[in-house]
């Protein structure tokens, strides 16, 4: 089965729980006089949920068949090894760390960090060059964010207190 | 009209919004040529600036001005090194690479830059004929009819995402559609589906959601396959700038032709630049005889002018039913719809009779973007593609950077950028299965819309009985079946007749 069905399945089972809370959970909180609205908070999600399932089926039973044409510049996933996917997967985890680190260790040095290593997982060893434009650019964005768009970015680590 | 215009050319003249609208388009070409970051993105980051702004009118013009500078820089760097950074310039890297490859990507360039700019300004003056005419159908519309209009846009969209896959296209709307009840409703103050989490009670965010269906995905693209952005290659020469009279005269009709074209397909909801580049595009490709036609993907003139002009004029098209029926004809507009929303406009038929200064100022500041563009583009050129010879290394990490401040500057919430992660990676494995991401989004940001003018003419009408006591919106429901069925239907045909058994027409 190719990897389109098999997502169309997980779509699905998501949605087969989407409709079981809908269709048997939802309701028994609702207070009475809302009882006599023709609409119910869960009648939308009700709808929702069949003709998703419906649909969701239609692509795991292949009942349309594709013209087998995939996007000319797309990837093809059944060469992943052939990919980059290391570095991929690097930056990935790069940007859960960076979301992890943005509060406790301030815009800053997350930043400062996340940029040059960005750099370094996609192979570039000039390091002067990476710190000298990871700064300026951190903090000019955060001059920017923090006088212009007057959004708070706590800029240094919690010990510092700020 | 007259009175519309004077009122948009006031609100447009003023100093500020002269610096927002020269401001957008510079940001916006400059960030478009960069792989990887669309319209779309572009406009997802420029929101939280533009909301800052607070005053709709200058926010909109911003944004549009964004909007055709990001088209203008997509083509820039579709023509120099053949990589279409959005989706609606793909069509012009067909002949205009080709010319960059014969040392002529300066007139390339050039041909590019008038054909946007006319299929800009045409399309701005179809606009103001058109738009109004439009306002007053729609002002007749209830919100019975509103929801059927939103069905019809969903459906167009999911029609027109992909060839032959209406039934991916289908779901991911009807997913977008799922992840739009997440959170508490306005018609019911109750949260639904949000698990017990405190983080999803206002629903999932909205640039979140646009950066990890867009951005994310094609920042990993351009990560595991480094042929697909190219810049250690380099631009190309630029010079010959001038084009001849005798080429003048080939392109011309093109342009016009494509302009209107253009238009009308951007009108639609669902259709959209892209549609409008390759239609364009093929029209051409059609009309032109014999040697011409041979000429086409080699390096014609007219295989460039055509998806240009066309692209721009369906832009300043799909502010048609954005600004009058508040219904999104594309993934960008319908980013621009959220922006609007943000700021508390409504567009739909009122917008035009409440705040007809949004309305007209949004117009005029077509006519002012496309002029800028013009004067940027031409001699800027060279200077201008200079950004492209940042390195992949760097580029990348301040795309992601990008993405990440674009969700965390909306939200001021960590756990954002951690449900944007996740999502980036759901969108690029559905990447992978060629499920379009649009139809996602747009079902999204309809979502809620639709469920609110369902439940508001449940209400009003006491039940699903409205659905057959108004004609109209029985009308646009139909239609929107027909949209939804009518490509697999001529896909199935096209199988038969392959398969050489006649068809009963």
């Amino acid at each position: 089965m190719a990897l389109d069905r098999w997502i169309a399945l997980i779509i699905m089972m998501i949605c087969l729980v989407y409709g079981y809370a809908a269709f048997f959970t939802m309701d028994a909180s609702l207070p009475p006089f809302m009882q006599r609205n023709p609409i119910w908070p869960s009648t939308f999600p009700k709808i929702l949920s069949v003709l998703a399932v419906l649909a969701a089926l239609s692509v795991v039973l292949g009942l349309e068949a594709s013209d087998g044409k995939s996007d000319a510049s797309g990837i093809d996933y059944r060469k992943l090894g052939d990919y980059k996917i290391g570095q991929a997967a690097a930056l990935l985890a790069l940007m859960v760390i960076y979301a992890l680190c943005l509060r406790p260790a301030g815009f800053l040095i997350s930043t400062t960090v996340f940029l040059v290593a960005g750099s370094v997982i996609l192979g570039e060893r000039r390091w002067i060059m990476m710190i000298v434009v990871a700064l300026i650019a951190t903090v000019g964005i955060w001059a920017l964010v923090q006088s212009v768009l007057g959004i708070y970015l706590r800029p240094w680590p919690f010990f510092l207190g700020v | 009209m007259l009175e519309g215009i004077m009122l948009g050319l006031s609100t447009a003249l003023s100093p500020l919004n002269i610096m927002l609208v020269i401001g957008g388009c510079l940001i916006g070409t400059f960030i478009g040529m960069l792989p990887g970051l669309g319209p779309m993105s572009i406009i997802a980051i420029m929101i939280p600036v533009a909301v800052s702004i607070g005053d709709p009118s200058a926010a909109l013009i911003l944004l549009a001005g964004v909007y055709y500078g990001a088209i203008f820089g997509g083509s820039t760097s579709s023509i120099l090194i053949n990589a279409p950074g959005v989706a609606s310039t793909v069509a012009t890297t067909f002949d205009g690479f080709p010319l960059t490859q014969q040392g002529k990507a300066g007139k390339a360039l050039t041909v590019a830059a008038i054909s946007s700019f006319t299929g800009g300004t045409i399309g701005a003056i179809l606009l103001m004929i058109f738009a109004p005419a439009l306002v007053s159908v729609a002002l007749s519309f209830h919100s019975a009819e509103y929801f059927a209009l939103m069905v019809v846009g969903l459906s167009a969209i999911a029609a027109f995402a992909g060839t032959g896959q209406v039934g991916k296209a289908v779901l991911m709307t009807l997913l977008g559609l799922i992840m739009a009840t997440v959170g508490e409703g306005a018609l019911f103050n109750a949260p639904r589906f949000t698990m017990g989490i405190m983080d999803l009670q206002s629903g999932f965010g909205f640039v979140t959601l646009a950066m990890a269906m867009f951005a994310l995905p094609e920042a990993i693209y351009l990560v595991l396959d480094p042929r697909r952005s190219a810049t250690e290659k380099g631009e190309g020469e630029i010079k010959d700038l001038r084009i001849t009279r005798a080429e003048a005269r080939e392109i011309a009709p093109v342009i016009g032709r494509q302009s209107i074209q253009g238009f009308l397909i951007g009108v639609l909801p669902g259709a959209g630049a892209t549609i409008a580049s390759f239609l364009g595009y093929a029209v051409e490709r059609n009309i032109a005889k014999g040697e011409d036609q041979e000429k086409f993907g080699k390096g014609s003139l007219k295989g460039l002018a055509a998806p240009e002009s066309a692209n721009n004029a369906a832009c300043t098209g799909s502010f048609v039913p954005l600004l009058t029926l508040g219904i999104p004809g594309s993934g960008t507009t319908a980013i621009l719809l959220g922006a609007l929303v943000s700021l508390s406009v409504t567009p739909g038929p009122r917008l035009m009779v409440d705040e007809p200064q949004i309305f007209w100022a949004v117009i005029i500041s077509m006519y002012i973007g496309n002029v800028v563009l013009l004067i940027l583009n031409l001699p800027l050129i060279p200077y201008i593609a200079k950004v492209l010879a940042v390195p992949r290394t760097f580029l990348i990490p301040f795309i992601l950077f990008f993405t990440l401040m674009g969700a965390y500057i909306g939200q001021n919430n960590a756990t954002e950028l951690l449900i944007l992660v996740g999502f980036g990676i759901c969108a690029t494995i559905l990447r992978f299965a060629d499920y379009p991401l649009a139809p996602l989004l747009i079902g999204f940001i309809l979502g809620s819309m639709l469920e609110d003018n369902f439940s508001r003419s449940m209400q009003l009408e006491g039940g699903i009985g409205f659905i057959f006591e108004r004609p109209m919106t029985m009308a646009l429901l139909v239609f929107a079946v027909i949209l939804v069925l009518l490509p697999s239907y001529r896909a199935r045909r096209a199988r038969l007749r392959q398969d050489g058994v006649a068809d009963g027409d």
